[in-house]
Formats: structure tokens, sequence, C-alpha cells
């Protein structure tokens, strides 16, 4: 699904291009409890990327890609649909990026890819 | 493809971002196919006829398209640890998409064609005075031929003696991951540095 063309993003979003949450394009979102009630009430965008988040663990870029819906409008309804409760975000992606424990694991797991 | 949903209440996997910058046409979109496991998002398409008339790209080689809008790969390292890479938009006019692609970064490649390393002088400029996220300069080696000693790169850029400086040739995996190893290796010593430094403003008090 793409987004509609006929629709600007700032409608999909209530004139808003921030939101409560900071959503980096590498914070990973899911879905795990589904609600078809819920879903049936959302925008189709707000709907396509609850329900593509529910399929799968994906980034936020990547849901944004997949859904065909912009970035910015993406991190709005994502945002919404989290501060709802809906969908659960990987919070250590918003701490410290430098976390020597992850990036040792990571230069590891890059090593064993060569 | 999108993973499996995670079972009930087990935590989501981590994810860790590394930024591919430099100019226009030196190699970014190729740098993170070659280790990306997903085909590098991006809205390549369009931009080949669009742009004809607006960006200048290299007239030797065979680039016909470039990149417009983010553009990232996915590298799966473990069940629990995924590493993205993003490509920062190549053009000027989308600066204000670098501080957001910056922002949670562990760290920064920027990669340069010595052929005409004036493309690339902005995103070393950016990197050294706009944002904090630790950065490598990679010099992209086209063709598998490097034109010039990294000494000399390292003069024309005016470049610190504290940014690491490699050849890599962004179309070889086992190249890219030793330079995205190097960019995160010298994150990490620029991260415990700058520990060490707080510990020492501590001390002094």
């Amino acid at each position: 699904m793409t987004a509609n063309p006929w629709v600007r993003p700032y409608v999909l979003t209530g004139g808003r291009t921030r939101t409560r949450q900071t959503l980096h394009v590498h914070t990973l979102v899911s879905a795990p409890h589904y609600d078809p009630a819920f879903a049936a009430r959302l925008l189709p965008e707000a709907r396509s990327l609850y329900e593509r988040a529910h399929d799968g663990v994906e980034s936020v870029a990547e849901l944004s890609a997949n859904c065909g819906v912009p970035l910015g409008v993406t991190r709005v309804l994502l945002g919404d649909l989290a501060a709802g409760g809906r969908l659960e975000l990987n919070a250590e992606a918003l701490t410290s990026p430098y976390d020597p424990r992850v990036l040792k694991r990571v230069i590891h797991g890059l090593r064993d890819l060569a | 493809m999108a993973f499996a949903t995670s079972p009930e209440g087990a935590p989501l996997p981590t994810s860790v971002k590394i930024v591919v910058a430099g100019g226009f046409g030196v190699g970014k979109t190729t740098l993170v196919s070659a280790v990306s496991e997903i085909p590098p998002v991006n809205t390549e398409a369009w931009m080949t006829q669009a742009s004809k008339t607006v960006d200048a790209v290299y007239t030797d080689d065979d680039k016909t398209t470039t990149t417009v809008a983010m553009d990232f790969g996915r590298i799966t390292l473990s069940q629990d640890l995924l590493l993205y890479l993003f490509g920062t938009p190549g053009q000027a006019r989308f600066w204000q998409m670098w501080d957001d692609l910056c922002r949670g970064a562990s760290g920064a490649v920027v990669l340069v064609d010595t052929r005409r390393l004036d493309a690339s002088f902005a995103a070393v400029n950016y990197f050294e005075n706009d944002t904090d996220v630790p950065f490598i300069v990679g010099v992209n080696l086209f063709d598998g031929v490097q034109t010039h000693a990294l000494d000399e790169v390292r003069e024309a850029l005016r470049l610190s003696k504290n940014v690491p400086l490699i050849a890599c040739d962004a179309r070889d995996r086992q190249s890219v991951v030793q330079t995205l190893v190097t960019a995160l290796t010298h994150s990490l010593e620029v991260a415990s540095a700058n520990a060490a430094g707080e510990q020492g403003t501590l001390a002094r008090r």
C-alpha cells in the first residue's frame, strides 16, 4: 500500500510534526497484540503501519519505506500508536549509542561475517 | 522480509546505526549494498531522469542514478542484535536530514573519492563541527586502484590526526566489513577517552 496521494501529510498528523517519544530511524517497532476493531478505526496510513508492525519487528525507516508513508508522518503516527500502548519500541536504541558492551558485540558479529 | 513477531514479553532486539556519508556519487549506496541483507531502500529510480539537469555527476563512470532520500541497509548479527546502515543524501539541499540520521548513531564513515575530494569536503566539515558522532574517513578505491597516498589525502582534507583514514573498496563485502569495524572501534576509543576525561574533570573538582 502507498500513501494516499490526495491527502497532504499534515492532514494525516493533524498538523503535528513531533511526537512525545523520540523515534530514531533505527528504533525497532512491534505490535505484539493485534486488535482488528482498533485497526478498523485507523486511517489507512496508520492501519498499514500497525498491521505491518504486527507482522514482524521492523525499524521506523523500514516501516516508512515498506508502507509508503513519508518518514515524518510515520514518526507521528507510530508515536501516537506507542503512546496509546499499541506498539512496543526497543528503548535501548534511545539510550547511549556508545555502550561499550553493545559496540563490542557488533564488532564481534561483523568479524564473524567477514 | 520482517522478523517473526517476538514471543509475548520477549524484549525487542537491540538496534545499532552507522551513518555512511560523503559527497554526491562517492559510492555510499554501493557500500551499503555490499553488506546489507535487504536491497538498499531508496528512491533512486525517479532521480534518473528528474535530476539530469540539476545534479552534476562525474561522467567518467557509469553512474546514472543517485540517492534522493534516505537510503539504508540492514545486517542481522544475531537474533537480538541488528545493525542498520544509513546513507546520507548526497546533495547539500538535504542537510537537515543529516542531523536526523546522526541522532543516536554509534559511528560514521565519510567516503571520499580521490578523483574529486571536494565532493566530500562538506561531509568532513559536518562531522568535524556539527555533530558529536565519531567518524572515520574511507578512501573508496574506484576500480580497486589507490591513486593517492593516504597521507596526501589526509593533507588535502585537512583531516585531524585523531580521525582514522583507511582505504576501502565499497563493492567488496570484506573491505566494507573491515571499514565498519574500524568505525566502531574508533567510536569505542572516543567514548572511553571522553569517559576518562569526565572522570578526570570530576577528580579535579
